[in-house]
């Protein structure tokens, strides 16, 4: 699979591009204290909305309290990727747990936990968070967590149908011939088998657990100020759309770019690892 | 009681799965019982359907649920009633003392384990082995399998090995522990005719080194003649004839396993211009005959055959029919 997966990958333009844009990111956002000009909190009353390029101190230009742009961008990627990160690995462990356990016990637990996933995906994931987010005091990790925890029933249906369908491979008789234990079977022998799905769904994942994040850090219920975000800083910048729009348009591409990149990567991923093309079996 | 010795290490009896089906009751394994020695090999032989494999599943406690409270009987391992033995216990067993190959090498290796490690675990797993351990007896079983350079076909991954290969690997897994017994259920039965008689003799050597028992479960009477030392031939869930191999094929006594024989095709000087046949149908395991399963098919067909089901007579030569031939 190896091989002919990364030859697939290759020939997908936009996954390449979205591969370089998310590492970029990544770097960015890790890189953050030695990269950004300035501190992002530190407030220069003499330097309120400036345009970008104006000052060369300040080159994505300032907000209303004089804070420079791009270092805020760079320290908010820094929240809104690991709210990202943090949220998809919430949303894969719990979405491939059930999934597993549904799809191979099978029976009364498969019924139980795929009726309690189809209840879960009734409410539309923003009010579910808007909800919790209401008696949950906002942290780094509750938000991450409450958006991993909204998140994880469509990772549990894709990990379930895989499940259902690998367990009635030869391979899963000859372990459980060879002594093998249930726990041991959904661990060692399906689990790596459905990774490829997996790990497609992980890369979609943090693309929308960035966009949530926005979305309820907009609302104000998400990261506080003085701690920026791409959320919290459009809902700052808010106020003055109509005299200083590039403070909306700068975390807005932010996000944008993110979403884009992680969604291209994911999809890259996708074609590559999907084992009807794989020749090489 | 005869000395401990003189028992089998396997000794089957009753066995039965009957699969309810409302309006029917499906008898798939319909009562059938036989034993087996330390390092001996029993041909277990009989058409699709015959109850072939639901027997091997049966005796491993393989059966999926709702099928796995089914099975009835006792299969009798050193003594020990497999089907009174918890699931945990059961699962100790396998891989240790009774292990079990499948027809399809293409589908039965972990696609995303190296094939070393495939060996490693049972290892592992029953006799406590440390990782270099059990990775360096991994290789030692490919060497003994007849895996060419082992060292670094333990790297291999399944894909990179071709069928034959593979059954060599599925072999080297299910003997790794030297089990005391091998189900070995159409073992070459996907493979090509020159690797079929590669891996049969490669089993037929494991077997003599090790002194496991095999129970060779196959529709292919030679691969039967050449292989076991002796044979039961399965009709419609019910063993119709067990004996020794010569006997079996030099004097059959039920009309099936004849019928069997004479469809077999030989190489003769003056070859028939058409193969024998046995008409008809193994008929369904929900609408078996009162009688002899195999009467509406028989031409030695007499009264008694369908009032009865015969019972299974003889020592070691035993058939169940009421007009045998060879008499």
């Amino acid at each position: 699979m190896r091989g002919g997966a990364w030859r697939r990958f290759r020939r997908h333009r936009l996954a390449l591009a979205g591969g370089l844009v998310v590492a970029l990111l990544l770097a960015a956002a890790l890189f953050a204290p030695w990269v950004a000009p300035q501190d992002p909190t530190l407030l220069d009353t003499s330097a309120r909305f400036l345009a970008p390029f104006a000052r060369p101190a300040f080159p994505l230009g300032t907000d209303e309290l004089g804070r420079d742009t791009l270092s805020r961008l760079l320290y908010g990627g820094r929240v809104s990727l690991t709210v990202g990160i943090v949220a998809m690995v919430t949303t894969v462990l719990t979405g491939a747990l059930i999934g597993i356990l549904a799809g191979y016990l099978g029976g009364f637990i498969d019924t139980l936990l795929m009726r309690f996933v189809d209840t879960m995906l009734c409410f539309p994931q923003v009010f579910l968070l808007l909800v919790v987010a209401a008696f949950v005091p906002p942290t780094l990790l509750s938000i991450s967590l409450v958006i991993g925890l909204t998140s994880w029933m469509e990772v549990s249906r894709i990990v379930r149908a895989e499940i259902l369908q690998l367990k009635e491979q030869d391979f899963i008789a000859a372990a459980r011939a060879l002594g093998a234990s249930p726990a041991r079977i959904m661990l060692r022998e399906l689990l790596p088998n459905a990774a490829a799905p997996i790990l497609v769904a992980a890369t979609l994942k943090v693309a929308s657990a960035v966009l949530m994040e926005s979305y309820i850090s907009y609302l104000g219920y998400g990261v506080q100020p003085p701690l920026a975000s791409w959320g919290n800083m459009l809902t700052n910048a808010q106020g003055y759309l109509d005299t200083v729009p590039w403070l909306a348009i700068l975390p807005g591409a932010a996000i944008t770019l993110t979403v884009m990149g992680f969604n291209f990567l994911g999809d890259g991923l996708r074609d590559a690892l999907d084992p009807r093309l794989r020749m090489d079996r | 009681m005869p000395p401990a010795e003189a028992a089998p290490l396997l000794a089957v009896r009753e066995l039965a799965v009957h699969i309810p089906d409302p309006p029917h009751l499906l008898r798939a394994v319909d009562g059938i019982s036989f034993d087996l020695d330390r390092g001996e090999t029993l041909g277990l032989v009989g058409e699709s359907g015959s109850g072939k494999t639901m027997t091997a599943m049966a005796l491993m406690r393989l059966l999926e649920p709702p099928l796995s409270r089914l099975p009835t009987g006792e299969v009798l391992l050193d003594g020990e009633d497999l089907m009174r033995l918890p699931e945990g216990a059961m699962a100790a067993l396998r891989g240790h003392r009774l292990s079990m190959v499948f027809q399809e090498p293409m589908t039965s290796l972990n696609p995303v384990m190296r094939i070393g490690a495939q060996i490693a675990e049972p290892l592992r797993r029953h006799l406590g082995l440390f990782r270099a351990e059990a990775a360096a007896r991994a290789e030692e079983m490919l060497r003994l399998v007849g895996l060419p350079d082992p060292a670094r076909q333990a790297r291999a991954w399944p894909h990179e090995l071709s069928g034959g290969m593979r059954q060599r690997a599925m072999i080297a897994i299910a003997l790794a522990c030297r089990p005391a017994l091998l189900i070995a259920d159409e073992p070459t039965t996907a493979l090509d005719v020159t690797v079929q008689a590669q891996i049969l003799e490669l089993l037929r050597e494991l077997q003599r080194d090790m002194g496991t028992a095999v129970l060779l479960i196959t529709h292919d009477l030679a691969v039967v003649e050449e292989n076991a030392h002796r044979v039961a031939v399965m009709y419609a869930g019910r063993i119709v004839e067990t004996g020794p191999v010569e006997a079996i094929f030099t004097a059959p006594r039920h009309p099936y396993t004849a019928g069997l024989l004479a469809s077999l095709p030989r190489i003769r000087e003056e070859p028939e211009p058409w193969l024998p046949e046995i008409p008809g149908m193994v008929p369904g395991a929900g609408d078996r005959p009162r009688g002899c399963a195999f009467a509406p098919r028989c031409t030695r067909v007499i009264s008694g055959c369908v009032a009865e089901a015969p019972p299974l007579l003889g020592e070691p030569h035993a058939a169940a029919c009421w007009n045998p031939l060879h008499d």
